[in-house]
């Protein structure tokens, strides 16, 4: 079996499950935010519930469009917090215990390898860069979850993606990303699992294998789970306290395809609209001017992704025109920037700083588009309409590629800016 | 007559109900923003029981089980694909909206007929003939019940 049929087998109670077998498994947190748990929580008490089955494995982070930018949003984050006083959840963070689910999560030790973790959004994927089975389901399952602590799954096959080589000044882990992205497709890896390994994984931190795990749904894969190493076991020593069990794939694992990235091959890339599958090099883009750039989000809104950015930042100013917004994640990364002078170098270069949120992302608020308008972003999809207006434009960059074309004002290799 | 609203491969969530009207999850207020940013027109032209087609990956990205009830609250009778974004389609077995799997040349416009116990979609238009495979069994119960949570109850 893989390493994710091992994660499911175990949850399910069964010895061996086989590609295609439909299971039902135990959930050992299951997550919700303001947008999916409303919905959640509508349906949980529709069906006649009353009570959660353990109010210890749910998650509710208030975090899209919070803090919140509406009385609709008003109302939907007021629903979550009287879900989760009533139910006593252990579980709910917003303002400033909250932060970007997908980096507070994992952050707070609530992620840990072997895991099964659902999560009422599509990005909860980014949990298997700890080694966790994690995947995306809707408020429905959320529902079912909350009230019986299970959830039906499809048992994935998988593709086997081995990365060589340590990657080059510039190229982030969102080059890999967008590099897997355009290399499967972004249907490629449909109902399948994306399993993360090589002798190239000990050059990624892991803030850039959540980035690859993150972007894993964007080829349609269920999730996304990297090896556990001495890189993980590191980040989980201060935040697990918890036992847990890594699973690895046995030796004699079926693949359904292996993919081999060779990081040393990599360059800084830009996925132009209007799909995450679009991936040129940054370098050959063309000229492409831009009015906004955004640093943040599940994907790339962590501490080594404001620092990737502050290092071209740094001494330079965001070109005349550009609105240049920085998110940091959680409320622990503020804090470190701060401390660390990040914050004084994004505000010398004319960013704004805003607090935690999903924001505009998806368009809902912090830096919403106009009619026309073109931003280079660290998010992860760039839809007709994601970001505002159907008629703007999003294109996906690292940290390091939206910070340079933010000073030149266009679509930019940093090696351009910065020279080899 | 039940017709067809085609569309091409990956239609996304953010398309069928853009995040900017997920402050709400009535199915009123979804059902007049479904599809708008690629269709402006469809709500208004969607009658109970039309189908919507679509090539490879329809429901792509986003997880908002929105994007489903919207075209539910549409009236759509199902959904034909060649294929499904996972998420979507759980959500859309989970709410009782109706899916169906399968390679298929239908046309804007075609008239269609869906004969759920034969797992045939009949193309009126055409004359064709789609065949869907069948869900199994554990999908089947929960469509049978209406959805997940009555199923679990």
């Amino acid at each position: 079996m893989t390493a994710t049929q091992k994660i499911l087998a175990r949850h399910a109670g069964l010895g061996n499950v086989r590609p295609g077998e439909l299971i039902t498994a135990y959930a050992d947190l299951a997550l919700g935010n303001d947008i999916t748990a409303p919905v959640a929580i509508d349906e949980f008490y529709a069906a006649g519930f009353e009570r959660v089955r353990d109010r210890e494995k749910i998650a509710i982070v208030l975090d899209h469009f919070t803090p919140a930018k509406d009385i609709k949003a008003a109302q939907l984050c007021k629903k979550c917090r009287a879900f989760a006083a009533k139910q006593e959840l252990t579980h709910f963070y917003e303002a400033g215990e909250a932060g970007i689910e997908h980096a507070l999560l994992p952050e707070i030790g609530l992620v840990a390898p072997g895991e099964l973790i659902i999560g009422a959004d599509s990005h909860t994927c980014t949990y298997g860069a700890a080694g966790a089975f994690a995947a995306g389901f809707g408020s429905t399952d959320l529902a079912a979850a909350m009230a019986k602590g299970i959830v039906w799954l499809k048992t994935p096959s998988a593709i086997r993606v081995v990365f060589r080589g340590a990657p080059p000044r510039f190229v982030c882990g969102k080059d890999a990303a967008l590099h897997i992205v355009a290399a499967l497709g972004t249907d490629g890896a449909l109902y399948k699992s994306l399993e993360f390994g090589g002798p190239g994984l000990r050059h990624l931190s892991m803030d850039d294998r959540f980035t690859i795990a993150n972007m894993s749904v964007e080829c349609g894969a269920k999730n996304g789970l990297f090896d556990v190493d001495d890189t993980t076991l590191a980040y989980l020593a201060d935040r697990v306290k918890r036992p847990w069990q890594a699973e690895t794939a046995d030796g004699d694992a079926q693949y359904d395809a292996t993919l081999d990235i060779d990081l040393s091959a990599l360059r800084p890339l830009v996925a132009l609209p209007f799909s995450p599958a679009k991936a040129v090099p940054a370098a050959r883009a063309g000229d492409i001017s831009i009015d906004q750039a955004v640093i943040g989000s599940c994907t790339n809104g962590r501490y080594g992704d404001m620092l990737a950015a502050t290092e071209i930042f740094k001494g330079r100013k965001a070109a005349k025109g550009v609105r240049v917004i920085i998110i940091p994640a959680t409320a622990a990364i503020y804090r470190k920037a701060m401390r660390e002078g990040l914050l004084d170098i994004f505000l010398d270069a004319g960013c704004v700083i805003s607090p935690p949120t999903c924001g505009p992302c998806l368009g809902g608020h912090m830096g919403v588009l106009a009619e026309g308008e073109r931003c280079v972003a660290t998010t992860n999809r760039n839809f007709v309409g994601r970001m505002g207006h159907p008629k703007s434009e999003v294109y996906l960059a690292s940290p390091c590629v939206a910070a340079a074309s933010a000073v030149a004002g266009r679509i930019c290799d940093p090696a351009a800016l910065m020279g080899g | 007559m039940p017709r067809a609203f085609v569309y091409g491969d990956n239609v996304d969530t953010d398309v069928i109900i853009p995040a900017r009207y997920l402050a709400l999850s009535a199915p009123a207020f979804l059902r007049e923003h479904c599809m708008e940013d690629i269709d402006p027109q469809f709500s208004k032209k969607v009658r109970e029981g039309d189908f919507v087609a679509a090539g490879v990956n329809f429901g792509c990205g986003s997880s908002r089980e929105h994007a489903p009830l919207a075209l539910k609250a549409c009236g759509v009778r199902a959904v034909i694909a060649v294929s499904f974004a996972r998420i979507f389609y759980r959500n859309a077995v989970n709410i009782g909206l109706t899916i169906a799997e399968c390679p298929h040349d239908i046309r804007d416009g075609d008239e269609l007929e869906l004969l759920p116990e034969k797992g045939e979609i009949y193309n009126k238009t055409s004359g064709k003939v789609y065949r869907t495979a069948p869900f199994p069994p554990f999908i089947a119960r929960v469509i049978d019940k209406g959805g997940l949570m009555c199923a679990l109850k």
